[in-house]
């Protein structure tokens, strides 16, 4: 789907965000870009989406570029529109491409549905939980039937409770949509448990320091699975070379 | 609570009558309470004339500040160079006393009522003008990010994101214009005197002054001073009841 290849990012000032990363990105694979604070994950992120521009190498799409809708994007806070139902946030991918409302309706509300969001439809985002917020912001990006799905921390924010739930219901989701997905996150419980490629990076400045297959089923029960707290270990002991070397 | 400023406010009357009474204060120095209201009571017809003078101006220039200021705000928004060309100019307009160009104006428009709005608006503009430009620029980055990432375009940013997300910085604004487009009606009608309107409130206090009208021109006074609150509870529920609609944000 995408190769990324050699790419580097200096902001203004100096400050070298990413150096000389690559990655490709496969056709419904799910990726979690793992690493501390300040190794380029967002900024990886962000040059995926188009959102900001490579100082150096180049991204390169199979077949067409992305168009508006092939990427959806969720943040680390549900950045909803505070004034529009949740309705109207899911919409507005849509409305935005000038598909009318009548014909939007059906897949705002499958979209919601997707994420257990059904009866809430008329809710503004004060009146829902943090957990529904995000799952908004999520049906938000699900709407448009996205190609690439880039998910920013999403649920860093989140208790555990909520946390667990939702990372269940992303893998329900992903399975069902099919699309792509890169998902940062700086938790090495839930990259193991979200990822079938680990992308573990290193800061200062950010680079990829190595890739992790999985072989764990992408499931809820997969948390109880003993297989899971030995890919953790893992992790773990890559990201600690990985960051002493 | 709730009436705790009503007995204040009537405490400190009671006292204010009390004391001018003891001490004999003449009522061309301080006239009490119940003069003020015998005042009123006196010409209560040609008062309130002269507040709804005052008030019509007051609104007048409200109005127009209202969709100047928004208008020039959105412009500045959308446009880099209309924020390089608008801003400084109005800056200036901001640290202008307005007794220092009121005659100026009123000469050069000459038609008095006309004159006064321009006084006024020139108040009531720029908390108008630099609280819509900071909720124009308040929606939050990532928002914006998502509206380019959909392919939004200008006037659909400026539509269903920054216009949304500046209306409560709006209102706020218009609450503080309410109450500087009056003192602006004031200001004006004081400085063009009988060449302006000759109806406002500001009018009969000058007119009372000269006359040694004491209680009169409190009388008038504290009309404005009413009028004043009215005006900025007023506006401060109507922008209440605004957001209460959409959501309460």
């Amino acid at each position: 789907m995408l190769t990324v290849s050699n790419v580097g990012r200096v902001f203004p000032g100096g400050v070298e965000a990413l150096r000389d990363t690559s990655l490709r990105l496969a056709e419904s694979d799910f990726i979690a870009l793992l690493g501390p604070s300040g190794c380029g994950k967002s900024t990886l992120l962000r040059l995926i989406a188009g959102l900001d521009q490579p100082t150096s190498g180049r991204m390169i799409w199979d077949g067409r570029p992305p168009a508006p809708g092939d990427i959806g994007f969720v943040f680390q806070d549900a950045t909803l529109l505070p004034w529009s139902t949740a309705e109207d946030n899911v919409y507005l991918p849509l409305r935005l491409r000038g598909v009318s409302r009548g014909e939007a309706v059906p897949m705002v509300h499958a979209a919601l549905h997707r994420v257990g969001l059904t009866g809430f439809e008329t809710a503004r985002p004060r009146a829902l939980s943090g957990g529904m917020r995000m799952r908004v912001s999520i049906a938000r990006a699900l709407v448009t039937r996205p190609r690439l799905l880039l998910m920013d921390e999403p649920f860093a924010a989140l208790d555990e409770f909520t946390r667990h739930k939702l990372q269940a219901d992303l893998l329900d989701v992903w399975k069902e949509a099919g699309c792509t997905v890169v998902f940062v996150t700086h938790s090495i419980y839930e990259a193991a448990f979200l990822a079938r490629r680990i992308v573990l990076m290193t800061p200062r400045p950010g680079k990829i320091a190595r890739e992790m297959p999985s072989s764990l089923q992408a499931a809820a029960e997969t948390r109880l699975d003993p297989a899971y707290a030995t890919f953790v270990a893992d992790i773990s002991r890559a990201m600690q070379a990985a960051l002493t070397s | 609570m709730r009436w705790a400023p009503a007995l204040f406010g009537l405490l400190a009357l009671a006292l204010w009558e009390a004391a001018v009474r003891l001490l004999g204060v003449p009522v061309y120095v301080l006239p009490g309470p119940i003069a003020i209201v015998g005042a009123f009571a006196a010409d209560p017809v040609g008062l309130l004339q002269s507040l709804a003078s005052t008030l019509f101006v007051t609104f007048a220039a409200l109005a127009v500040a209202a969709v100047l200021g928004g208008a020039m705000a959105v412009a500045m928004s959308a446009s880099r160079l209309a924020q390089a060309a608008i801003q400084p100019w109005a800056v200036a307009l901001q640290v202008t006393p307005l007794p220092a160009i009121a005659p100026l104006i009123i000469i050069w428009i000459g038609q008095p009522f006309l004159a006064l709005v321009v006084c006024a608006t020139i108040v009531a503009f720029f908390p108008l003008f630099a609280s819509t430009a900071s909720g124009l620029a308040s929606a939050p980055p990532e928002l914006n990010d998502l509206f380019h990432l959909y392919g939004a375009r200008r006037w659909q940013t400026m539509r269903l994101l920054r216009l949304p997300a500046a209306l409560p910085y709006f209102l706020t604004g218009l609450r503080i214009s309410g109450g500087l487009a009056l003192v602006g009606a004031v200001v004006a009608e004081l400085v063009a005197g009988s060449g302006g309107f000759a109806s406002g409130l500001a009018y009969r206090i000058l007119e009372a002054s000269f006359r040694l009208e004491i209680p009169r021109m409190f009388a008038a006074l504290v009309l404005l001073a009413l009028a004043g609150i009215v005006l900025n509870y007023g506006l401060g529920a109507i922008g209440q009841a605004i957001l209460r609609r959409r959501g309460g944000v």
